[in-house]
């Protein structure tokens, strides 16, 4: 006999296989990849999915009989009270008195369900789009080495020096050794020098003073002060920190006009972006502005499902950004991406200011500046550009990192959104 | 447990292990124990043996192969794997304790996961009860080389991965779904002894098959126009080829992956090779269908029979002894009809409760017994009488043989004759007096496996004219092929013919065409 560990061998011996199965049913997966993506958070998006998909690429056809078809005698097992003769009604349909000579295989066939690996899910979607301004990218993508507290050592340049904490251990020794203080060395040379003063001297006491103070002397010099046991300095670990983070500004028109249907569109847009970042970056934090004549911070739900009324002032959302980007996310230290979506709609009298601030505070500070407008099919025949589109028209032409696309249904989305980086990638 | 104690218990033994934990030396001392009453005490006579160690994964990995250590690569296998992978993800299916392979050495693979009891149980029930049982029974003996299929099974990875490498994988697989689909159609049911040969031998014929078509190649041919076809006795009637034809192409043939091989006009040599390859693996696959009961039977049998004897000896601690019992009972469940989780006869059980039963003839016959097998009833022998029956038995003729009144009254086994299309069911026989040889006579059928699959023959291929081959399906019992399923399976064997194919539904007892299918090549 013969025992084999295989248990080393390489794993996922059957990785061809899979590979061939999911080329197989390519087209049938990323539907079902794209249909899961409805579902998700934002901010969930880039885990692994089960997906279900109905394949007709995958089916495996064979001959084999129909059941429901001419007539066949089997054994069952676990006969009651029957005896030759008698007449078991049927279950409803033909062949159902043989449920188990049905093909085991037949039903499972159309609707198959597995999972896809993360890596798996997110290949499917971007196999050929790559990352606007790649270099700076590439770049931040390095990572450097930053030094970070890790606690204390007893060792370390001056520069390191804990005072405090040096401090506190030489008063604690200072304390359990009874070394004398200098007032009471203080105390007990006045004591000597007004013995000595005294006119009939008393010399036993004077010399048992001056033994005292001799002893009290001697043990301040022998327990020093400060004592190399009591230093203190600060340690510090040099980690490599990723600088590969990024944060998504996702500005939306929550205005009246926006229904809940465009406002969905626009989620899927938004979601899109964020598998796409964190494919490319460690860390990708989101943060919802919406606005209708002003502009707030809210969190996910709010800002999807929450209802407002008013009109729209766009520069609002600008306004509020810039602010969170100053406060929260340095230009230095983070890549920053903005989507915005809108219906078009906003108030004549704030497009100048808008367009200022887009060109002069925001574009700079972006990676990238994706701006869609969404419509519902019908009312975009024979209506002129809404007054955002034709604003943002001019800013097509002199900033790669800006682009505008308009979306109508959620099958517009994938489309859009290639065509968005794609695009911009070649005129990098 | 009702095992008899015989008198001779000379001295137990200490156990051979505690706990659930198992370590190699465990892993050999007991296989050594096994061995020892496998061997020396019921006298198995066994291929040697090899042991593999895997990991849950690595058995998903083995059921996407159908169990092989090696296999082609495939969408097919992929998908299967998926299935399997999220089943046992979500709960919904337990693993199988051990994979073993009909081969020389015998392979059984054993998960890492088991309990050293699990362990002990997989080992006298793979690598001696199927082991035994692959190296005995005749089917096997006669079909099956197990010293040639791992040699083969790397042989045919190594050539479709050439292959995909050389045409390209879409072109690989086109052929390969469509011999697939033609599987079950690829065995000759017949014998005329068809080998698997060895990796050297395969070699060896596909470099002839090369050096061949080097050796007569010529340009020349290139050049005379292709109209003219050489082809002078060539009739354009376009009915068929005549009956001096059919008995030169071996008509009718059941073996249509064969048929298509030898005589498709259109495939490329490595395009036969592949059809040659998944018909192998069909063959090789076929005694295994054909014997499922008894070879689950048998393995049953046997370690229900050593674990005993195990704990008999002292070797096994009441512990592993329950622990063993609980799975044993588990797998020999035979759930009734009407129960929410039955699926058919459990093969297991059923062969399980044969087996016991003619040791139970062999010992202790009742008079019923004597009278209904008069062969060996009470000859004492019952290993021997065993040994026979895996030997010289298949499932449909084991049932046919062995299945014995008693055994049908404990399953209470009933005989149904169902009619497509009539309102109820009709209970034919049950398990009395009048029933036990109809009852028997149909389950036998039932574990006919040619019975069971369509039965297709290539009848009429017409070589010369408008090459149109002819398919007959034989329709017993009004029984019709699934009407989609059987329209893209004929599309697969258009592709490969490279002509129209027509498949035709013949009533076997009025000679009636029932059906007809066509199905013309798409390029």
């Amino acid at each position: 006999m013969n025992i084999v560990d295989r248990r080393l061998n390489p794993k996922a011996k059957s990785l061809g296989n899979r590979q061939r199965f999911l080329r197989r049913a390519k087209n049938e997966v990323r539907e079902a990849v794209r249909d899961a993506l409805k579902k998700r958070k934002v901010s969930d998006v880039a885990g692994g999915e089960r997906v279900s998909i109905r394949a007709k690429s995958l089916r495996e056809p064979t001959f084999r009989h129909n059941p429901s078809t001419g007539s066949r005698d089997f054994v069952l097992p676990g006969n009651h009270d029957y005896s030759a003769g008698d007449a078991i009604p049927k279950p409803q349909g033909g062949g159902g008195g043989s449920g188990n000579k049905g093909s085991p295989d037949g039903a499972g066939e159309d609707d198959f369900v597995f999972s896809l690996s993360k890596d798996e899910f997110l290949d499917l979607f971007f196999e050929d789009l790559k990352l606007p301004n790649m270099i700076k990218a590439k770049l931040k993508d390095m990572k450097s080495p930053k030094p970070v507290r890790a606690g204390y050592s007893s060792d370390g340049p001056p520069s390191k020096l804990n005072r405090v904490r040096t401090m506190r251990n030489s008063l604690a020794r200072r304390i359990a050794l009874r070394r004398p203080s200098s007032l009471s060395i203080k105390l007990m040379e006045d004591e000597l020098a007004a013995e000595e003063a005294k006119t009939p001297n008393n010399l036993a006491k004077i010399a048992e003073l001056r033994q005292r103070l001799d002893r009290l002397v001697r043990l301040r010099k022998t327990v020093a002060y400060i004592d190399p046991l009591d230093m203190q300095y600060n340690r510090f670990d040099r980690v490599p920190k990723p600088t590969t983070q990024a944060v998504m500004f996702c500005l939306m028109d929550v205005s009246a006009s926006m229904t809940e249907q465009l406002k969905d569109l626009a989620k899927q847009f938004f979601m899109l972006l964020h598998v796409f970042l964190t494919r490319h970056y460690r860390e990708v934090n989101v943060v919802f502005v919406r606005h209708t004549t002003e502009a707030a911070e809210v969190d996910e739900e709010t800002f999807f499902r929450g209802t407002e009324t008013g009109g729209t002032v766009i520069s609002t959302a600008f306004d509020k950004m810039l602010e969170i980007v100053k406060e929260r996310y340095p230009v230095s230290d983070w890549n920053i991406y903005t989507a915005q979506a809108s219906d078009g709609h906003n108030f004549d009298d704030d497009m100048d200011k808008a367009m200022a601030l887009l060109q002069e505070g925001i574009l700079p500070l972006t990676q990238y500046f994706a701006y869609i407008e969404v419509a519902p099919e019908n009312q975009r025949g024979g209506m002129s550009d809404s007054l955002v589109w034709t604003g943002y028209e001019e800013l097509v032409d002199g900033n790669e990192n800006f682009a505008m696309r308009r979306v109508s249904s959620p099958s517009d989305i994938y489309p859009v959104f290639r065509e968005l980086f794609s695009g911009s990638a070649e005129a990098a | 447990m009702t095992t008899a104690k015989p008198a001779k218990r000379k001295g137990k033994v200490a156990p051979l292990y505690e706990g659930a934990e198992w370590s190699y030396d465990l892993l050999k001392k007991s296989f050594a124990a096994i061995e020892e009453i496998a061997i020396g005490e019921m006298g198995l006579d066994v291929y040697p043996n090899q042991i593999e160690v895997i990991t849950a994964e690595q058995m998903l990995d083995a059921y996407a192969s159908i169990g092989m250590p090696q296999m082609y690569r495939h969408w097919s296998f992929g998908k299967h794997f998926a299935r399997e992978d999220a089943m046992y993800k979500r709960g919904h299916r337990a693993l199988a304790y051990e994979i073993v392979i009909n081969s020389d050495p015998c392979i059984s693979y054993i998960m890492e996961e088991n309990s050293m009891t699990m362990q002990v149980l997989v080992l006298a029930h793979a690598a001696f009860g199927h082991n035994h049982f692959f190296k005995n029974n005749y089917l096997f003996k006669q079909w099956t080389d197990a010293g040639a299929i791992l040699d083969y099974l790397s042989f045919a990875k190594s050539f479709v991965s050439e292959c995909e490498e050389h045409y390209g994988l879409e072109a690989v697989e086109a052929v390969m779904d469509s011999a697939h689909a033609l599987m079950q159609q690829g065995i000759s049911r017949h014998p005329g002894k068809r080998r698997v040969r060895s990796l050297a031998q395969e070699r060896e014929r596909l470099q002839q098959r090369r050096e061949y078509e080097e050796s007569t190649f010529s340009d020349l041919w290139r050049t005379v126009p292709k109209g003219a076809g050489p082809e002078p006795e060539a009739k354009k009637t376009g009915g068929g080829g005549t009956p001096q034809e059919g008995a030169a192409l071996g008509l009718p043939e059941e073996n249509l992956l064969y048929f298509l091989e030898k005589n498709a006009p259109k495939l490329a040599d490595w395009q036969r090779e592949l059809l040659r390859i998944v018909r192998m693996l069909a063959q090789y696959f076929y005694p295994q269908r054909q014997t499922k009961l008894m070879n689950e039977g048998c393995a049953t049998f046997v370690h229900y029979e050593i674990l005993n004897r195990m704990h008999e000896l002292g070797q096994l601690t009441e512990g592993s002894m329950l622990e063993f019992l609980h799975s044993h009972s588990s797998v020999v469940t035979q759930p009734r009809f009407d129960q929410p989780h039955f699926n058919g006869l459990n093969p297991y059980a059923l062969g399980y409760a044969m087996m016991r039963d003619i040791k139970r003839i062999a010992e202790e016959p009742t008079t019923e017994d004597r009278e209904w097998f008069p062969d060996f009833a009470g000859n004492g022998d019952a290993l021997g009488t065993l040994k026979t029956a895996w030997a010289e038995f298949r499932d449909d003729s084991f049932v046919l043989q062995y299945l014995s009144p008693k055994v049908m009254r404990d399953f209470r086994l009933f005989e149904i004759s169902d009619t497509a299309g009539s309102p109820a069911a009709l209970v034919r026989s049950i398990h009395d007096e009048q029933g036990y040889r109809r009852v028997r006579r149909t389950l036998s059928s039932h574990y006919d496996v040619s019975a069971h699959d369509p039965d297709l023959q290539v009848t009429d291929a017409d070589l010369s004219g408008a090459r149109r081959l002819v398919v007959s399906h034989t329709v017993r019992n009004g029984v019709l092929l699934d009407k989609e399923q059987c329209d893209r399976t004929l599309q697969h064997l258009a592709q490969l013919w490279g002509y129209r194919v027509k498949l035709v539904e013949i009533d076997a007892d009025t000679g009636k065409t029932l059906k007809e299918h066509e199905a013309l090549p798409v390029p």
